[in-house]
């Protein structure tokens, strides 16, 4: 397993080389350079994961725990150390699958998507990097080694959103992420020194002994932990940055804000799975009420956006709700009692990673084509873009739970931990789920369908010769490829290699929660039809007007970010910055001010000791031997 | 006493063969042959390095010459100092003004080097005494060395005249050692000190002689004016090498000898530190002219070492001998830009001169910079961990009040360091000093300098290797 070294190492020479000598390449070679080391990582992590699960379980029934490599960094204390190296176990293998093929798949896009962009060479570096972190974080070692790539994660993201500098709103947008989630990190790293402190030590798994002791201290720090990944995770209410995140290229948006960076809060809770089960039972539940509402939510926004990469973006957001609240259930690690939720989520984490890396790719595709974000600018385009629109639909039956497509399993899975928790939390999470097929089904027919395409209507002659035409073969490969993988993966025996007590988990169908599950689907699938296949809407449009208060609140996101705004900018300036702001002027300020004044006063007057006269200069010397006999006889 | 004794000083005896060498050289090869001084006194100087590289503890003559580990040490990084001196010296000695008397240089710069060997190794006041007036008296000819040029012959008078002042004072402290204790060997003396007034006189005076030396204020007047008229090369000798083998000296004999009188001294040196630093660093920003700033720059770098010694510990003495290597390489390498760009340009060594150097001279821009963030402490640079060691070693033995002076007067520090830094690089100039290539064995130099400045940051083992030797 020593080749698991170079997962993170071509990423980041790849990273080195095109940041630093990109610029003297042709944007195809740095593409071509990009590509080629993230293909060698992919080989490398089918190969880790091949060899891995192939290896065998141990006498226990479970996989081993391998780290290849794991070095000594930093230490404190004998038990207290940094680390930096690598860990694998079957979510951290299954993780590295996961980056690889979708990043993959975004950096073969890219070459069709960002083509003739300016700055090519610096989007394939920024790419690697964040591969490379993303790739650090799945495979770290300790809490800390996490917290470091958790953060370079953060800054590449950043980097990446803001990639269009030119651009007022990508500016504000890559700001107000990096703001957002670095806020919630600061949970994240209070986390992490309280369990330090605490535990002794940053590793996964401390001794129970000390977790014993800990007391109220443990469930605090893995609560905190959970804030830093409610950040990354845009779980309400701190998902106000995800939304405005889409400034980015939209295959940036694939790899980011869809597969990878924004489940890493449920990677870290189901990281740290054991110790929330184990010790923190009622912290993991309001892992459960975080992820409902923030599922309700995003649901309901979803319903009425008009941007499609904003529909997108709260669909995210609900499906990670989806996620985190399959770990939220869990009681036990058992997965036959109330240890279900934990499988249920790493294989929706691992479903929706390709099917909304797809449904983000394929909107690339139709923004390409079109030009535009906006609904109101697209419909009919099932003619012109066949292979979009076919591979589109997949995913968005996928995502909706139709059988066979992969969605369908892991959210049957998540609906049947849910039941098992509680009926009322069953029941809430299948009508989201059936919001999910409705708002899909709407954005699906409102760009696919949907009468003619808009550009015709408008009568412009060029509009002829401006036809929406299918992408080129480096965008559609990616999404037949993507397509092909959400059409099986439901079929793969997930739980044979990811379960909440390492177990194999044979996983089998509970037809009452199937069959309803289904039925509600297609009939939300229905109801979409009905209202919004057709080129009016008249029932669509009769109920914003009717309900029009209530429409104007949800397409305004129930005003979220104004409510964020008010609190930063009238309590947080107003009544703590202001007066530190008037202090460090005031006061700070002027105390250097006043250390250089005196510097330069005291330097004129003691201008005169150095006159030149030899002399005076052994009148000194005496002095000073005199003062200082003096000195030391008093 | 066994005459074979003598043959065991190998680095002192190796030392002085180069010095007999380079005499002969210079006396008898012809002129046309010349040219061969500089590189044969740098290969011999890296022979005799070899001699230095064994550190053990060696007692001769009954306690007269008393070598340390650490001393070994000491000498080895002095002879590489002076290499890297000598590499730097070729354009100024290749001067038709100065290439006839080139071989005086090196014979008269080992012949200081052989007298801070002894400074170093010392185990009797007056063969220490002998090893600092043989550091002294042919650094005033070093220092007058252009003697034709009224600057440097003023510079020359104004240092042997103060050398030679503090050589009385110092004198006169040893005989009131002597008439208190009756002995002069350094292992001796400290059974006997009981701290008496006169004792304190004797400290006092001891330690004004070492303090010219190392130009710790009110002691330093004399630095600038000798900075400013000597030949920069000597310049660059005079304020790294010297102030090396002081501060080592000064620190062995405080600790050793004046051991009873820990609390005197300890007294004076929080004194001198605080004003040291202080004070040169409030000349230091007025100054315009270069070397004039360097030499206040040293003072109060020689303040920063002082620091060390006020510890007092084997932990201080290793941060001590660390400081003194990242200080010779950083300010080396500053003195050789300056040296370079003075020699280019016949003369130019104010801050005005340096604007705008960045567009012309980008790669001795960038040294000087590296040199001068050392110098300032700025991390990752070699100067921040050699400020961070002798700060913590302070520290460690509660001086609270002086580590927390000299961390303010870090500040002001690097807003004149940083002040050179901007005229390189902010500065607008329409007539910047014209691009020029320095000559092979002055980029060599600076060259190892930086790598200096670089390794001797990240590569923490050689403190480690410092702090062992001290421990020996």
């Amino acid at each position: 397993m020593e080749h698991t070294l170079f997962i993170l190492l071509l990423p980041f020479l790849s990273f080195l080389l095109l940041g630093l000598a990109g610029m003297r390449m042709k944007p195809t070679t740095a593409g071509a350079v990009g590509t080629a080391s993230l293909a060698g990582v992919t080989v490398l992590s089918y190969l880790t994961a091949f060899r891995y699960f192939a290896g065998g379980r141990m006498a226990d029934g479970t996989f081993p725990t391998l780290m290849p490599y794991n070095l000594e960094w930093l230490p404190f204390t004998s038990n207290l150390h940094i680390d930096m190296g690598v860990l694998l176990d079957p979510i951290s293998v299954m993780m590295l699958v996961v980056i690889s093929t979708v990043s993959l798949m975004v950096h073969i896009y890219s070459f069709g998507y960002m083509k003739g962009e300016r700055g090519f060479q610096r989007y394939y570096a920024f790419l690697s990097l964040f591969t490379m972190s993303m790739l650090g974080l799945v495979v770290a070692t300790n809490i800390f080694q996490m917290y470091v790539f958790w953060e370079l994660v953060g800054v590449s993201s950043y980097l990446l959103i803001g990639f269009y500098y030119t651009k007022p709103e990508a500016i504000a947008a890559s700001k107000k992420a990096f703001i957002v989630t670095r806020f919630a990190d600061l949970g994240f790293l209070i986390g992490i020194l309280i369990y330090g402190y605490y535990a002794g030590t940053f590793s996964f798994t401390p001794s129970s002994a000390a977790l014993a002791a800990a007391g109220v201290m443990l469930p605090l720090a893995l609560g905190l932990m959970f804030v830093g990944g409610a950040g990354k995770s845009a779980m309400f209410p701190l998902h106000i940055w995800l939304p405005d995140a889409m400034e980015g290229p939209t295959p940036v948006s694939a790899l980011i804000h869809a597969a990878t960076m924004v489940v890493v809060g449920v990677y870290l809770v189901a990281r740290m799975f054991p110790l929330f089960v184990g010790y923190a039972p009622q912290t993991l539940h309001i892992v459960a009420w975080v992820g409902v509402i923030t599922a309700f939510y995003a649901a309901s926004v979803a319903c009425v956006q008009s941007d499609i990469k904003r529909v997108l973006a709260f669909s995210t957001i609900s499906q990670i709700g989806f996620m985190m609240v399959a770990l939220g259930v869990c009681t036990s690690s058992d997965p036959h009692t109330g240890g279900l939720g934990y499988m249920a989520s790493m294989f929706h984490l691992f479903t929706h990673a390709m099917f909304k890396a797809l449904l983000f790719l394929g909107a690339g595709c139709i923004i390409h084509a079109v030009h535009s974000n906006e609904m109101s600018a697209m419909g009919g385009l099932r003619k012109y873009m066949p292979v979009t629109h076919w591979t589109f639909l997949i995913a968005c039956l996928a995502i909706s739970g139709i059988p066979p497509f992969s969605g369908f399993f892991s959210k049957d899975e998540i609906l049947t931990a849910c039941f098992r928790f509680s009926p009322v939390m069953g029941w809430v999470m299948t009508g989201i789920a059936a919001m999910t097929a409705f708002y899909m089904f709407r954005l699906y027919y409102n760009i696919f369908w949907n009468g003619e395409w808009k550009g015709l209507s408008h009568g412009d002659a060029h509009a002829e010769s401006h036809l929406p035409h299918e992408a080129p073969l480096a965008m559609t490969l990616p999404l037949m490829l993507l397509a092909a993988v959400t059409c099986v993966a439901g079929f793969l025996p997930f739980g044979e290699f990811v379960s909440s007590d390492g177990q194999a988990y044979h996983i089998h169908l509970d037809t009452q929660v199937a069959v309803t599950s289904i039925v509600i689907a297609v009939l939300s699938i229905a109801l979409a039809t009905w209202m919004f296949a057709a080129r009016r809407q008249p029932v669509a449009d009769k109920l914003a007007h009717t309900f029009s208060g209530l429409h104007r609140a949800v397409y305004h996101r129930f005003y979220m970010d104004e409510a964020w705004l008010f609190v930063t900018k009238k309590i947080i300036f107003r009544c703590v910055s202001t007066p530190i702001a008037w202090w460090d002027r005031h006061v700070i300020d002027q105390f250097f001010n006043f250390t250089a004044w005196s510097a330069h006063a005291g330097a004129d007057e003691i201008q005169d000791m150095q006159s030149g006269h030899v002399q005076q200069y052994a009148i000194w010397f005496l002095a000073g031997t005199l003062v200082l006999t003096l000195v030391l006889l008093w | 006493m066994d005459i074979t004794e003598i043959l065991r000083m190998n680095a002192e005896l190796s030392l002085a063969a180069v010095f007999v060498l380079m005499f002969l050289l210079d006396l008898f090869l012809p002129a046309q042959q010349r040219h061969w001084l500089r590189p044969m006194a740098c290969i011999l100087l890296a022979v005799q390095l070899l001699a230095t590289l064994w550190p053990e503890e060696t007692v001769l003559f009954g306690g007269m010459y008393h070598s340390t580990p650490m001393a070994s040490v000491l000498k080895s990084i002095l002879s590489i100092g002076t290499l890297l001196v000598f590499l730097q010296a070729g354009t100024w000695l290749d001067r038709d003004d100065t290439r006839h008397k080139q071989g005086e240089f090196y014979v008269l710069t080992l012949s200081t080097l052989l007298g801070m060997y002894f400074m170093v190794s010392a185990g009797h006041f007056l063969l220490f005494f002998l090893g600092l007036e043989l550091a002294t008296v042919p650094m005033a000819c070093l220092v007058a060395f252009d003697k034709y040029k009224g600057h440097s012959a003023e510079a020359g008078a104004k240092f042997i005249l103060s050398a030679l002042f503090s050589s009385g004072i110092f004198l006169y402290g040893i005989s009131m050692i002597y008439g208190t204790v009756g002995t002069l060997y350094f292992a001796d003396i400290p059974a006997a000190l009981t701290g008496t007034p006169l004792q304190i006189l004797a400290l006092v005076f001891f330690f004004s002689g070492l303090a010219f030396k190392l130009s710790l204020v009110p002691f330093h007047l004399w630095t600038a004016d000798t900075y400013q008229g000597a030949p920069t090369t000597v310049g660059a000798y005079l304020s790294v090498i010297s102030k090396g083998a002081a501060a080592f000296a000064l620190m062995a004999i405080l600790t050793k000898v004046f051991a009873p009188m820990t609390e005197q001294w300890s007294q004076m040196l929080c004194i001198i530190i605080v004003a040291t630093i202080t004070v040169a660093n409030l000349f230091a920003i007025r100054q315009n002219h270069l070397k004039r700033f360097m030499a206040f720059s040293s003072i109060s770098q020689a303040g920063y070492i002082l620091l060390a010694v006020l510890s007092g510990t084997p932990q201080g003495m290793a941060s001590l001998v660390y400081y003194i290597v990242v200080y010779i390489v950083a300010n080396l390498a500053v003195f050789g830009v300056i040296n370079a760009i003075e020699q280019h340009t016949h003369g130019k060594v104010c801050r005005e001169d340096y604007n705008g150097l960045y567009q012309t001279n980008p790669r001795l821009t960038m040294v000087m910079t590296l040199a001068l963030f050392s110098l300032a402490g700025i991390p990752p640079f070699a100067g921040f961990f050699s400020k961070f060691f002798v700060f913590a070693s302070a520290f460690h033995s509660g001086y609270y009040v002086v580590v927390f002076i000299a961390l303010v007067n870090t500040i002001i520090s690097l807003y004149y360091y940083l002040l050179i830094v901007k005229a390189m690089f902010i500065v607008p100039n329409e007539t910047p000093i014209a691009t020029f290539r320095t000559a092979a064995p002055m980029r060599l130099s600076l060259l190892a300098c930086v790598a200096g400045i670089f390794v001797l940051g990240i590569v923490s083992s050689i403190y480690q290797l410092l702090n062992d030797t001290a421990l020996l």
